[in-house]
């Protein structure tokens, strides 16, 4: 990523810390700023804005039920785009603030071999080398990229139908149909994921925090490189003295 | 009084029931029968079309020829398009009356996403219900002869209506009544395709034109409105589709993409609610030991004996 991303990226992350705080308990870790949290939801908000108004107008099943939330099918089918723009834009953002540790490493590899094992919580802890994002989360991370793009230049076709004539408007509405069905998959897996299937991890999104068992559960190498300690051994600690008790 | 029957709906873009009229078919297809050889483009079918439709004046655009405008308009249904063709060395005039196609298969219904803002009746006039129609324009691309027009203030797009409102009353289109050659006539499917037979018969064996047809394209099963054409074989030189088309997106992919969708949806919800049922929580390690121990016959034994 070039330095003048990277040099907007930690100057709005300054910015936003002036005027938001995370507070950090003792036997919690910081994991997300106040910057990543606001790009986090306002991509999230627009996204389901721009899911609403997409499915509506994608299924006669769907229509008469979500057109009427946003004031009838033709106001919905004006938001949409207009929708669509603000969660390209504040993805942008959030793509430069995650870019980094988005990168695929030997470690995701390795993850994805033990896939299986992961969705049937054969293991109650996480591999040791799984760091800040495991191998799924990167994978959403990306797919949502690719979407990003398949978007922005099938929409923008869409949208100014009027110079780019049908055959391109045909052809696009199928891309954008696909893109938001690979979006949909993956939505549905994360909000699970965020929530009901690892509690805990929510809330590291809303205050930015998480517990430290939390992180040697399910982020062991992340765990060790902000603590310092082994998570393994931490672990065992932890134990050890919830025995005793 | 008009025959209510005459008026049964039988399709209806994105809708998710039944439809009143489905499948049924009536005996009288209505149809509407253009000569362009004996057009003589006088346009009395453009300003009948205007009158009737109480369509304001609008200013057109001169574009070195005789046509009123270059294309037919959001509140100008109707255009005689005056295309310069040459037949034995000499200039020859093609007009062609261009308006709504009505076509038994409508690209414009299919790519509709909004329910009920286009409907085909049984007699096969396809119709706009702006008060449906959200402006998405997808119904533009979906026509194969760049029929609908999206109007940028009311954000409805607009086509030629075949004078629905007429022919319910037992009447014939504007645009026929007006006609002062003959070379448009209203009448049953079955009688006008006979009739422009006829015509093209007697375009071949009598004038000279060895390749005139009708245009009644078979591609989207036929059309309300067809043609006697001098030259079937090059309807590209009237500005008509070879072979109209609709994009398989509005076909094919429409009809496999909507369950998908909603399916994936549906399934991916109960995927995702089943697997917390099966699987559990993944907890934060370690977790706190449990407060009931023992072999596990213990504990069910414990849990009969429970009031």
């Amino acid at each position: 990523m070039s330095t003048t991303a990277k040099k907007f990226d930690e100057s709005a992350r300054g910015e936003f810390a002036r005027f938001g705080t995370t507070r950090v308990h003792p036997g919690e870790l910081l994991r997300h700023p106040v910057y990543t949290r606001f790009l986090h939801w306002s991509v999230a908000i627009f996204f389901i804005l721009s899911l609403l108004t997409g499915f509506a107008i994608y299924s006669p099943w769907l229509f008469r039920w979500i057109a009427p939330l946003f004031g009838g099918g033709p106001r919905t089918r004006a938001l949409h785009p207009w929708f669509g723009l603000l969660f390209e834009v504040f993805f942008l953002f959030q793509f430069l603030n995650w870019f980094a540790p988005m990168a695929w490493v030997e470690a995701d590899r390795r993850w994805m071999r033990r896939i299986r094992q992961y969705a049937t919580n054969e293991d109650p802890l996480e591999a040791e080398d799984v760091g800040f994002f495991n191998a799924g989360q990167k994978l959403y991370f990306w797919a949502i990229a690719v979407s990003w793009v398949l978007f922005l230049i099938t929409g923008l076709l869409m949208w100014f139908s009027d110079l780019t004539g049908r055959w391109i408007v045909a052809i696009s509405y199928v891309i954008h149909d696909l893109a938001a069905l690979l979006m949909l998959a993956g939505f549905i897996i994360h909000v699970y994921e965020g929530t009901a299937h690892q509690p805990g991890t929510f809330r590291s999104m809303m205050d930015g925090t998480v517990t430290e068992r939390w992180a040697l559960t399910h982020h062991p190498a992340w765990f060790r490189a902000v603590t310092g300690r082994d998570s393994r051994e931490a672990y065992e600690r932890e134990k050890r003295q919830l025995e005793e008790q | 009084m008009a025959n209510p029957r005459t008026f049964q709906i039988q399709e209806i873009s994105a809708h998710p029931g039944p439809v009143p009229g489905q499948g049924t078919r009536r005996e009288e297809q209505v149809c509407k029968y253009i000569d362009v050889t004996t057009c003589i483009g006088c346009k009395a079918c453009e300003v009948a079309c205007v009158e009737w439709n109480d369509h304001p004046f609008r200013e057109t655009t001169f574009n070195d020829t005789y046509q009123t405008m270059p294309s037919t308009e959001w509140n100008y249904y109707n255009l005689i398009k005056f295309a310069e063709d040459e037949r034995d060395g000499n200039l020859m005039w093609l007009l062609r009356k261009d308006q709504c196609m009505h076509c038994e298969d409508p690209g414009c219904l299919r790519a509709c996403p909004a329910d009920g803002a286009i409907i085909k009746y049984e007699n096969g006039i396809v119709d706009f219900q702006q008060e449906n129609c959200i402006g998405c324009g997808y119904c533009i691309s979906g026509c194969p002869f760049d029929i609908p027009k999206f109007h940028p203030n009311t954000k409805k797009v607009y086509k030629c209506t075949l004078c629905s409102d007429r022919v319910g009353q037992g009447l014939e289109p504007a645009c026929v009544k007006s006609c002062p050659t003959g070379c448009l006539k209203f009448g049953t499917k079955s009688d006008m395709v006979q009739i422009a037979g006829l015509r093209a018969k007697q375009l071949r064996e009598v004038s000279g034109f060895a390749d005139a047809g009708v245009y009644d394209p078979q591609s989207i099963g036929g059309t309300h409105v067809i043609y006697v054409l001098h030259d079937l074989k090059a309807p590209e030189r009237y500005g008509l589709p070879a072979t109209p088309v609709i994009p398989p997106s509005y076909t094919y992919w429409k009809w496999l993409a909507k369950p998908i969708g909603l399916g994936m949806g549906v399934l991916g919800i109960a995927a995702v609610f089943f697997h917390r049922v099966f699987y559990g929580p993944k907890l934060e390690q370690p977790e706190p030991p449990e407060i009931r121990t023992g072999p596990r016959e213990e504990i069910e034994a414990g849990r009969k004996e429970a009031p």
